[in-house]
């Protein structure tokens, strides 16, 4: 299941040991509502993508370059089997979702989001008031860099 | 089981149920009984955090991962207090004479449903942004539609004291959103409406609903159920089935309505969309601020609306197709990207429908088009252009091969993106715009239920949804639902006082 998360996202190569259990941990628990019988499909397609490869190039999934695994994964995709291309769409989207699911993953591409808005952007978020304030407390200061000023 | 016994009982708490339940408050307020059953949680005000995976998880049916039969395209649905007016955007437009026309209602003018239109967009405090208030990423959108001669409009949205957290689709952390979960439900519930949360109809038989109470689970967000977890038989003069387009007419079909209403769970469209985006060379702010300030509506002309938006970084990533590299390429590169959605404006098409399974579970069967997908590939010719007009260096397209075009080829646009290039299952399509199943005419024969949702040969029973509509909206639909449902909520008001 690594080599195929590597391939699809090549940052992932980059996780530690914690990292990799937790990316693991996100995919189970995304799985933990679906049906018995999507679980056991996409346990096949791993296992499938994992031995598949040994009968026509000779070698395990895991145990080839990342080029050939690329090679392999696009042919799937692209795949006139639409059951296969189905699979492949749920195996990429649970890998992705374990993987961007991190929070650290998401500051490490940028992601600002935050609940705070403009105030939170402009590094001006005060205290823990829960009060919601009114429009004229979102107007941001024009001489910072707010919405529309070039950020 | 246990019975109980209410005058009428709305089933859903959306756009449709929500207005149904505020336009019978005043029945309530007279000591008639009115309950809501809403199958998601109701969530503090602190549990909305913003984190994608977690509020996707408490928010949507299947986490936003809602597959068709075929598992080509993912349907976005709400199922929280507030159904999917807590997790949309707030765009509100009142819908075109043409569209309302075309659907050539018996009893349904435009004219009553735009006055209503207008009614909930006060209600709700529809406005258009102040210019402050908008970001870069719609800022170029609309300099790139100046640039390439499409005509951008702006949206009104319906927040009020909005900070500008770009979070909406994961249901606002500073409650500015003014969905049912804001306004109609709180105001109904002050006025003797009952609400219960976490409770999920199974089964409608005469003036009856089967309603199955259940715990919340340990862990998850949301309030424990107002009831006590159970299987519960509630009576009631009138029931409003206002479960959203795959859960009204799965409800409907998997209590055995389909045998007397051939049309049930036929002409389900929903706006087939794509993300498509552009990186720049600087950053831009596109992660704060209101997320969807303008659109470009070329439905008439060529099938497709664009429209601003901008997602989260799971989501953008799902939706770019392929894989590796270049995939991660255009997320490390967040801070700079550009996102417009591109939307086919489907039409009611034979096959494409609702249906359900065993269990009650809808089942969404859905081919896409000819005409949807030279749609999608014209919608994303223009935001090609769009993107390029506003600066961006280059763009994923999902319909070239490979998908992906820089600015020095912005000439190759029309040669490069090609309908040909559509591979479903492969092409990451979603919808949010789940319309028809439950479709409103002038008998059985052509329809489910008349122009004031009350289905053929059945007094009692109402529909108050999206699913009510006969073909595609073309826009956002949730006012026009809203419009619908007040006219079910006026005659049930009638009913009951006659």
């Amino acid at each position: 299941m690594r080599s195929l998360a590597v391939t699809i996202v090549p940052g992932a190569a980059r996780l530690d040991a914690e990292g990799w259990l937790d990316v693991e941990a996100r995919i189970e628990a995304a799985l933990r509502t679906r049906p018995p019988r999507l679980k056991r499909q996409l346990r096949l397609l791993v296992l499938a993508l994992e031995w598949g490869p040994l009968l026509r190039h000779g070698r395990r999934f895991s145990r080839m370059d990342s080029a050939r695994r690329t090679e392999i994964l696009e042919g799937v995709q692209r795949s006139a089997t639409p059951l296969l291309r189905r699979g492949f769409w749920g195996l990429r989207t649970l890998v992705l979702l374990g993987y961007y699911g991190r929070p650290d993953v998401r500051r490490s591409v940028g992601y600002r989001a935050d609940p705070g808005g403009w105030a939170a952007l402009m590094g001006d978020l005060t205290d823990g008031s829960d009060d919601v304030p009114d429009e004229s407390d979102d107007v941001p200061d024009e001489s910072n860099d707010g919405p529309g000023g070039g950020t | 089981m246990i019975d109980r016994e209410y005058d009428v009982v709305i089933i859903g708490s959306g756009a449709g149920g929500g207005t149904v339940a505020l336009g019978l408050a005043p029945l309530a307020e007279q000591g008639r009984r009115v309950l809501v059953i809403e199958q998601g949680p109701r969530l503090a005000d602190e549990e909305f955090t913003g984190e994608e995976i977690e509020m996707a998880e408490a928010l949507y049916a299947d986490s936003g991962g809602f597959l068709t039969a075929d598992g080509t395209m993912t349907l976005a649905f709400g199922r929280v207090y507030g159904g999917s007016t807590a997790v949309y955007t707030g765009t509100s437009l009142v819908p075109e004479p043409r569209v309302v026309e075309s659907w050539a209602i018996p009893g349904l003018s435009h004219t009553d449903l735009a006055e209503r239109c207008r009614h909930f967009a006060g209600q709700n405090n529809v406005h258009l942004l102040d210019p402050f208030e908008i970001n870069e990423n719609n800022t170029l959108f609309e300099a790139g539609c100046v640039r390439a001669g499409f005509e951008a409009r702006q949206f009104p949205v319906n927040v009020k004291g909005c900070r500008g957290s770009s979070l909406c689709n994961l249901g606002c952390p500073n409650a500015a959103k003014q969905g049912t979960d804001r306004v109609q439900l709180p105001a109904a519930e002050r006025r003797g409406v009952e609400v219960v949360s976490r409770a999920e109809a199974t089964r409608i038989e005469e003036k009856l609903v089967v309603v199955r109470v259940s715990a919340a689970p340990a862990g998850g967000k949301g309030g424990p159920p107002e009831w006590e977890p159970g299987e519960y038989r509630v009576r009631a003069g009138t029931v409003v089935v206002a479960g959203g387009a795959l859960g009204s007419p799965a409800l409907l079909q998997h209590s055995g309505f389909g045998e007397r209403l051939p049309r049930l769970g036929e002409g389900f469209t929903c706006h087939p969309a794509f993300i498509l985006v552009g990186e720049h060379s600087r950053e831009i702010t596109n992660d704060v601020g209101h997320p969807k300030s303008y659109y470009v509506d070329r439905a008439v002309e060529e099938g497709y609306v664009l429209e601003t938006c901008m997602y989260f970084p799971f989501v953008t990533a799902k939706s770019l197709i392929g894989f590796g590299a270049t995939n991660e390429s255009f997320l490390r590169a967040f801070p700079r990207l550009q996102m417009i959605l591109v939307l086919a404006c489907d039409r009611a098409t034979a096959g494409n429908r609702v249906a359900v399974d065993s269990g009650g579970r809808p089942v969404v069967h859905y081919r896409f088009t000819d005409e949807v997908v030279r749609a999608l590939a014209a919608g994303t010719r223009a935001s090609a252009r769009i993107f390029f007009g506003a600066g961006a260096e280059r763009v994923h397209v999902p319909l070239a091969s490979p998908p992906e075009l820089r600015a020095t080829e912005a000439s190759e646009i029309d040669e490069r993106i090609r309908p040909e290039h559509f591979l479903a299952g492969t092409v990451p399509v979603s919808a949010a715009h789940l319309m028809g199943g439950c479709g409103m005419g002038s008998s059985a024969g052509d329809s489910v239920t008349d122009s004031w949702g009350r289905v053929h040969g059945h007094s009692w029973l109402r529909v108050a949804d999206s699913s009510l509509f006969p073909d595609s909206l073309r826009i956002n639909p949730y006012l026009t639902i809203m419009a619908l449902a007040d006219r079910a909520a006026e005659a049930i008001r009638e009913d009951l006082l006659r």
